[in-house]
């Protein structure tokens, strides 16, 4: 299916929204927000029932400008709000977005009690390896070894890998891309926010102005033609030992199982609730 | 299930007339984490709010607590959150969320002896200050203390009116003896009880600005999935709901979310007077202390001193014009709490000399009786 990008642009970016938007040129957020919109315009959504909410951080700037219903959070909450949106009006197909500081730092413990918790929702994971909005401190996701402005001389913790994490915390559904990867990128996006449970893409972008610079990686075009060498599909990477893994982006679908969601849990709930009152 | 309750005679706990409260006022979602001496509501609450279609749902911790409230109420669910001090603290963040974006919400804070964990099991009223100041920047907010089971179930629904009205958080401050004291009362017949519910917008989802104020101060409020899309942020945002910096925009802004609840204030201002017509000496108090205080006042009564009560049930916005005329009046003023003075100091602010006003302060963990408040009373 060809996708007419005027069309998409027209149809999704807010008209009354006072554009440009904050994003350095070459950034990575742009490609994740166009692979976002090509997912919904292929699933025939209607904007009324879509629900983008974010946290805080660059990538958490991509509702402003999208014409959904968008919920801009606090720091690492997006999770939180959405649990409440979904849990109270199951009908509407929510989108998270965060980056990997949000998602994984702050906003941590939402992000495995809502792997755990199994809602019907979507969770977008932009992974630069870094805070980019607040100039460059290290995140969860910063390499060992690399340098930001919190670690001038090399850092000395250990980066989280995000989407084994939300495997082991019990996502139904995990994916990877890469920003190089942006066909298949909406193509998770679209099966993430097909599949009926809580399903997680972590997409790889650059921070070329913050994290890239820092540690001489090039500039946007280096960075993505290093993530075009470095990545392994999920099929090779199974093949490969961990030694010839290191320094790879395993890209695909990493995790993909059924699981009761709360949501359908809950009726029954409130079908057992009724039933108790019943022999009272 | 609630309805099978109404004009009947009960023996409930303060916790449990609040869930009921909430019940009648139209909640229906609640999540909370478990907390002493608060739990009773959510556990009330678990089991209840199924039977009428209603959500419960246990966080991970209080700030997803409080997250969860907002995302339910923007999609248009009445939304409360139950907790004491230390989950209290973890919700500030979220709870400016609230304020900032509008969101209406209730915070039932069952107050415990603190600071950090405190004393857990014990009464206090420590965190008066916290709910008026507690998330940063200047923000509006309202503060109700309830003071008796009886109370904990209207004020209860008198919260959920003001949130909705004002489209504001509104936070009941109760305390661990009026939570845990077993009270007769009888919950009145559901239809009669006032309802408030939050004004949709009428206009076509075109010429919606989800930020405009009517001629309240207070916008219209659609919810998510209604047609009507629209940005929420907790940035300061033009009437459009986008971010801005503009100083004309922010201040425009400003002005208005404080000027909603100050045009509000005949409405949200709630005291009652016990024995003030021709009161010599009086009580401020609020809470189960004011409970004590009309003992006190009573027996001070029978002993021939001329005391009254005056008990607050908003606590914020302060009711100055309810306390000044009292401090015109009265040649001494005791303010008694369960802290070391956080409602006295805007009792002092508002005095200016009218009256001399006497703190009496509690913080080893126990209530206030009404012997050590006749004590003092009589001395004034």
């Amino acid at each position: 299916m060809t996708i007419p990008a005027q069309a998409i642009r027209h149809k999704y970016l807010r008209h009354n929204k006072k554009f440009p938007h904050v994003w350095c040129p070459g950034c990575g957020n742009g490609i994740v927000m166009a692979a976002l919109l090509r997912a919904i315009y292929r699933m025939e959504l209607s904007k009324d029932e879509i629900v983008l909410a974010s946290g805080i951080g660059c990538s958490s700037r991509m509702p402003t400008y999208t014409d959904f219903n968008t919920l801009h959070t606090t720091h690492g909450r997006a999770l939180t709000f959405a649990t409440g949106l979904k849990l109270a009006k199951p009908s509407l197909n929510v989108v998270t977005i965060m980056g990997d500081g949000d998602a994984t730092a702050i906003g941590g413990n939402h992000f495995i009690h809502a792997a755990r918790r199994n809602l019907n929702l979507t969770a977008i994971i932009v992974n630069n390896s870094i805070y980019g909005m607040t100039g460059g401190q290290y995140s969860p996701t910063t390499p060992f070894g690399s340098k930001s402005t919190t670690s001038l001389y090399g850092h000395i913790e250990h980066d989280f890998s995000i989407a084994e994490l939300a495997v082991t915390a019990g996502a139904s559904f995990v994916a990877r891309a890469t920003v190089y990867h942006a066909a298949l990128m909406d193509k998770l996006i679209e099966q993430a926010m097909r599949k009926r449970g809580f399903a997680v893409v972590e997409v790889i972008s650059n921070c070329h102005v913050q994290y890239g610079r820092r540690n001489k990686l090039g500039g946007a075009v280096e960075m993505l033609k290093t993530y075009r060498d470095n990545a392994v599909t999920v099929k090779k990477a199974e093949k490969l030992s961990a030694e010839e893994l290191a320094g790879k982006i395993t890209i695909g679908v990493l995790t993909d199982r059924e699981m009761p969601i709360s949501t359908e849990e809950y009726k029954k709930v409130r079908q057992r609730a009724n039933e108790a009152e019943g022999e009272l | 299930m609630i309805s099978d309750l109404e004009n009947k005679r009960l023996l409930l706990q303060g916790n449990e007339a609040v869930a009921y409260g909430a019940l009648a006022a139209g909640c229906r979602f609640f999540a909370g984490y478990p907390i002493t001496p608060a739990t009773e509501i959510s556990e009330l609450l678990a089991a209840e709010l199924p039977k009428v279609g209603g959500t419960f749902a246990q966080m991970e911790d209080e700030i997803a607590s409080m997250g969860a409230i907002i995302g339910a109420s923007l999609a248009g669910v009445k939304s409360m959150t139950a907790t004491s001090g230390p989950g209290f603290s973890l919700m500030q963040e979220n709870l400016g969320y609230a304020c900032v974006a509008e969101v209406p919400c209730v915070i039932v804070n069952v107050m415990r002896g603190g600071p950090s964990t405190g004393l857990p099991t014990c009464p206090s009223q420590g965190d008066v200050q916290m709910a008026r100041w507690g998330t940063h920047g200047d923000h509006p907010i309202i503060v109700l203390a309830t003071s008796s089971v009886e109370d904990s179930f209207s004020i209860t629904v008198k919260a959920f009116n003001l949130s909705e009205q004002f489209r504001v958080p509104v936070i009941i401050l109760s305390d661990e003896v009026v939570a845990h004291t077993r009270e007769c009362v009888q919950l009145p017949e559901l239809k009669r009880i006032r309802i408030v519910d939050r004004i949709r917008p009428s206009v076509p989802p075109d010429w919606y600005k989800p930020y405009e104020g009517d001629n309240r101060g207070v916008p219209h409020m659609a919810a998510f999935g209604d047609g009507y899309r629209h940005h929420v942020t907790g940035l300061i945002h033009d009437e459009h709901g986008f971010p801005t910096q503009k100083e004309n925009e922010v201040l425009h802004f400003q002005n208005r979310l404080t000027q909603k609840i100050t045009r509000g204030f005949p409405e949200i201002m709630m005291t009652r007077n016990f024995m003030l017509e021709d009161a010599e000496v009086a009580v401020i108090a609020y809470g189960s202390v004011a409970r004590s205080a009309y003992k006190a006042v009573e027996d001070a009564r029978k002993q021939g001193t001329k005391a009254g009560l005056l008990q607050l049930i908003t606590l914020f916005p302060f009711c100055r014009s309810q306390v000044t005329p009292v401090l015109e009046q009265c040649r001494a003023v005791l303010v008694p709490e369960m802290n070391m003075g956080q409602i006295s100091r805007e009792v002092q602010r508002v005095n200016q000399g009218k009256s001399i006003v006497v703190k009496h302060n509690r913080i080893d963990g126990n209530f206030i009786t009404p012997q050590e408040l006749y004590t003092q009373l009589v001395k004034l």
